[in-house]
């Protein structure tokens, strides 16, 4: 992982420049993808650890809607304001939710985020003299650090605050992934019972991963909804989560640039299926899955880093 | 010598066996204790009470005076009782000496800091140590899947040992690992153990073994104590009723 | 009639339809340890033949009961054709895997199948009321019931029994047991895991199809009733406990019964009520009502 070291900050510049030469769909594509990725990343962190979350779309839509409701009912714009409100949400919904889920493994704890989240989607869909129901609410152009956006400027500019927010996340995880914490994880995964025995305390350390897992989730969906414009219960549904498990699982728990690396693959990949195949994409998203799991093991970053570490041992 | 382990009519079934039938036995501080026994007698789950894995239905065990009957491994631990296993329980996909920080920064309760970086220099260091004590220095930077048997049960060891504890349990230090490196892996042990003022119990097979290193033999049958007392005389004299079981 | 009693009946209709739709994924994950996220695309593949079917067989102006008897049949054939394709081409391949790659292959096979069914079948609803309406329906106690519901409940148990005698009567059934017991210590003995498991797959597909084939007549058969199934199926099993049959079944009765009583008295909950009832029932069994063996690791 070391060996990409100056890669993430060269990546950032790269995607930083390209934002205006790029064209508007792409831009828009790449936001989704990074912002998606983001979720992504907290899916992947409790993967480290075995634990698949089928239900991160409770984070992503909670934060989306923290941040839909803040602008209809209080007409608070600020982009700031608003991605610290959907995180704030996301990581109350995680805390909560996470005295329950963390205590589980494997196949349960999937179900319970699954049927946390879809409880989630049913009071979306269900209160919507608050939340619009299905038809979900519009989300206007928000202002960056006050000033104002122009509309035609505004995926442009949601696009930096979403790099923005990717270069802090990706700080914060790195921390996290070489600190004691972010070890336990992997020694959890290898052999819980062992980490007990060094008197380690288990519990805490899925806990707390988890609820950084939320935040992230968090932080997407109100990118998300910022940068698409509208948001919808969709965004709780179980097959939504299902979506970043893959996307998980394509990117790989090697390093912590791979949910972002496998984010934007699939992104243009389904944008590029969806536009040519608009009645099988599903289909094609379905066997490429398989085939990654038949055929590459340790999702498309791995395939990377044995070829890089061949050259640095 | 003060007593380190005492425990008082340890009793458990599994279904209508008794496991551990009243077992009653004091351990002093520095003693370097065998435990032996014919399979099923008794002795994986004398250290599975010990340590907080099982329950015991009777009885009560007291560490360094403290009664530490039916805690949580985790807890055990904490109090100063180290755990080594028959099967090496590792974290096989790390490197040697990231198994070892991991113990450490567990030992240290600094586990869920996120701040600082798990491989920070006094910790490294401190990894290194260990690891020159036990002859694995040189694989430091293997995945531990790597290792050979003997390794393993050192390294499963070691990781016990970076707790620091007062009291250290092992459970068939030697199986599993070559003839031919059984002496050598017993000898670094004994003189760690020797170094760090940590009293052991170990369950072993090998009578050559026991015989070399225990300065006490606990023989076990049917979930009893049955023997008592130095190596020369449970071995010598209690030894066909016991191994033969 | 009293409330209590429309609650239970309510609630024995609902449980006879969540057993039907669940007992195949107990079932499958008992015996070859794989929770199957496309359990749901069976239940629509059930659905949508047995429309076809039934379709079919009006147009024919035959012998107008026999729709019903179409139903099964409709299981039988995607449970024959899909079954063992499934396992031989996908499962097969990965049961040395994680359980959490194997989770995540059925759900790939799930998006598969979404897009085939709209593919062979078009994205507009079919309606196979046939079998519904023929039954007609009857007055109980001042309140109106489709006998067709009854039909579902007779159905329910007629399955459950079957599967039960199955399971621990016949032949195939001790094997199974075996085989849900200890997979490894089963292949010493000699029986061929390789076939039990195609065969246990093949009929966990076709109770999931059968479930559908009967749900066909009571609802338009449109894309995406599969998504509604896997979750319910979901915490009916693991209610159950993962493996169980009769955990199935007592699992489908607790959430048959608890909203159909939400329905009546608090009519607000009742999208909740799956799931509140899962988080209790975890709270107190962290493996379900009838858990699957444990197994030491030290």
């Amino acid at each position: 992982m070391t060996a990409g070291r100056w890669a993430g900050p060269l990546a950032f510049l790269v995607l930083a420049l390209l934002g205006r030469t790029l064209p508007g769909w792409l831009v828009f594509v790449l936001t989704l993808a990074l912002a998606k990725g983001l979720v992504v990343m907290g899916v992947m962190l409790l993967m480290r650890v075995g634990l698949v979350s089928f239900g991160h779309g409770l984070f992503f839509a909670g934060a989306a809607y923290a941040a839909g409701f803040a602008m209809k009912l209080w007409g608070m714009r600020e982009a700031a304001l608003l991605v610290a409100i959907g995180v704030l949400a996301a990581v109350v919904l995680g805390g909560v939710s996470g005295l329950l889920a963390a205590r589980y493994r494997e196949i349960f704890f999937a179900m319970l985020t699954l049927a946390f989240s879809m409880v989630l989607y049913g009071v979306l869909i269900k209160a919507y003299a608050v939340t619009g129901g299905s038809d979900g609410l519009r989300v206007p152009v928000p202002t960056i650090l006050g000033l104002q956006v122009r509309p035609e400027q505004g995926r442009l500019a949601v696009y930096y605050v979403t790099l923005l927010s990717v270069a802090v996340a990706v700080a914060v995880v790195l921390r996290y992934w070489n600190a004691p914490l972010g070890y336990l994880m992997q020694a959890i995964r290898d052999n819980e019972v062992r980490v007990a025995y060094l008197g380690g305390p288990v519990s805490r350390a899925v806990y707390f991963t988890y609820v950084l897992s939320s935040a992230l989730g968090g932080l997407g969906g109100v990118l998300v909804a910022l940068s698409v414009g509208h948001i919808d219960p969709n965004l709780a549904y179980w097959t939504t989560s299902g979506e970043f498990v893959f996307v998980a699982l394509l990117g790989g728990t090697g390093g912590v640039h791979a949910p972002l690396a496998g984010a934007v693959v699939y992104e243009l990949l389904k944008s590029y299926a969806f536009k040519y195949t608009p009645y099988a994409w599903q289909l094609l998203m379905g066997t490429a899955m398989l085939a990654v799991i038949l055929l590459l093991p340790g999702g498309l970053w791995a395939p990377l880093q044995r070829a890089v570490r061949r050259q640095h041992p | 010598m003060r007593p380190i382990l005492e425990a008082t009519n340890l009793t458990l079934h599994f279904g209508s066996i008794a496991a551990v039938d009243g077992v009653t036995v004091t351990v002093s501080e520095g003693e370097l204790v065998g435990i032996i026994g014919p399979n099923g007698a008794g002795k994986t789950t004398f250290l599975n009470l010990v340590t907080g894995y099982l329950r015991p239905e009777a009885g009560r065990i007291h560490f360094l005076g403290r009664d530490i009957t039916g805690l949580h491994p985790d807890r055990i631990t904490a109090l100063g009782v180290g755990r080594s296993f028959q099967v090496p329980q590792l974290f096989l996909s790390l490197p040697v000496l990231d198994n070892v920080m991991i113990a450490l920064a567990c030992a240290g309760r600094r586990s869920l800091d996120v701040l600082h970086p798990l491989a920070e220099p006094s910790r490294r260091d401190a990894a290194h140590r260990i690891l020159a004590q036990f002859g694995l220095d040189r694989d430091a930077h293997r995945p531990a899947s790597e290792l050979p048997e003997g390794g393993r049960k050192l390294l499963d060891i070691a990781l016990a040992y970076a707790l620091r504890p007062r009291l250290l349990l092992m459970d068939e230090p030697t199986s599993g690992v070559s003839a031919l490196e059984k002496f050598a892996v017993m000898d670094t042990l004994v003189q760690v153990l020797q170094e760090g003022g940590v009293t052991a119990m170990f369950v072993e097979h090998d009578m050559d073994v026991v015989r070399r290193y225990a300065r006490r033999v606990l023989a076990m049958n049917g979930g009893r104590i049955v023997a008592d007392g130095p190596p020369e005389q449970v071995l010598g004299a209690a030894a066909p009723q016991v191994v033969g079981g | 009639m009293a409330t209590v009693t429309i609650i239970a009946l309510d609630g024995l209709i609902f449980a006879s339809w969540l057993f039907l739709v669940s007992a195949g994924l107990t079932l499958v994950y008992g015996v070859l340890r794989v929770l199957n996220i496309a359990h749901g695309s069976l239940y629509a593949l059930g659905a949508y033949t047995a429309a076809t079917l039934v379709i079919a067989y009006s147009h024919r102006g035959l012998w107008p009961p026999g729709t019903l008897a179409v139903l099964p049949l409709a299981a039988v054939v995607v449970g024959a054709a899909v079954g063992p394709l499934v396992e031989r081409g996908i499962l097969q391949r990965i049961y040395a895997r994680e359980q959490i790659l194997q989770l995540l292959a059925t759900f790939a096979l799930f998006l598969i199948l979404e897009d085939a069914v709209k593919l062979i079948w078009g994205p507009s609803p079919y309606y196979a009321y046939r079998p519904y309406a023929l039954l007609g329906q009857v007055r109980l106690g001042g309140v109106v019931y489709p006998v067709y519901s009854f039909l579902l409940v007779l159905v329910a148990l007629s399955a459950g029994a079957l599967l039960w005698l199955f399971v621990t009567r016949s032949r195939f059934g001790r094997l199974v047991q075996a085989v849900i017991h200890d997979p490894e210590i089963s292949t010493t003995l000699g029986i061929n895991l390789s076939r039990v498991y195609v065969l246990t797959f093949s009929l966990g597909a076709a109770l999931a199809a059968l479930g559908g084939a009967f749900t066909a007549p009571m609802i338009s058969v449109v894309p995406g009733i599969a998504v509604e199934v896997i979750v319910v199926a979901f915490a009916v099993v693991v209610i159950g406990g993962l493996g169980s049959l009769p955990g199935a079944a007592v699992g489908a009765l607790l959430i048959g019964l608890v909203r159909a009583a939400a329905i009546h008295l608090v009519p607000v909950l009742e999208l909740f009520t799956i799931y509140v009832v899962m988080a209790v029932v975890l709270l107190a069994r962290p493996h379900g009502l009838f858990p699957p063996p444990e197994v030491r690791r030290i």
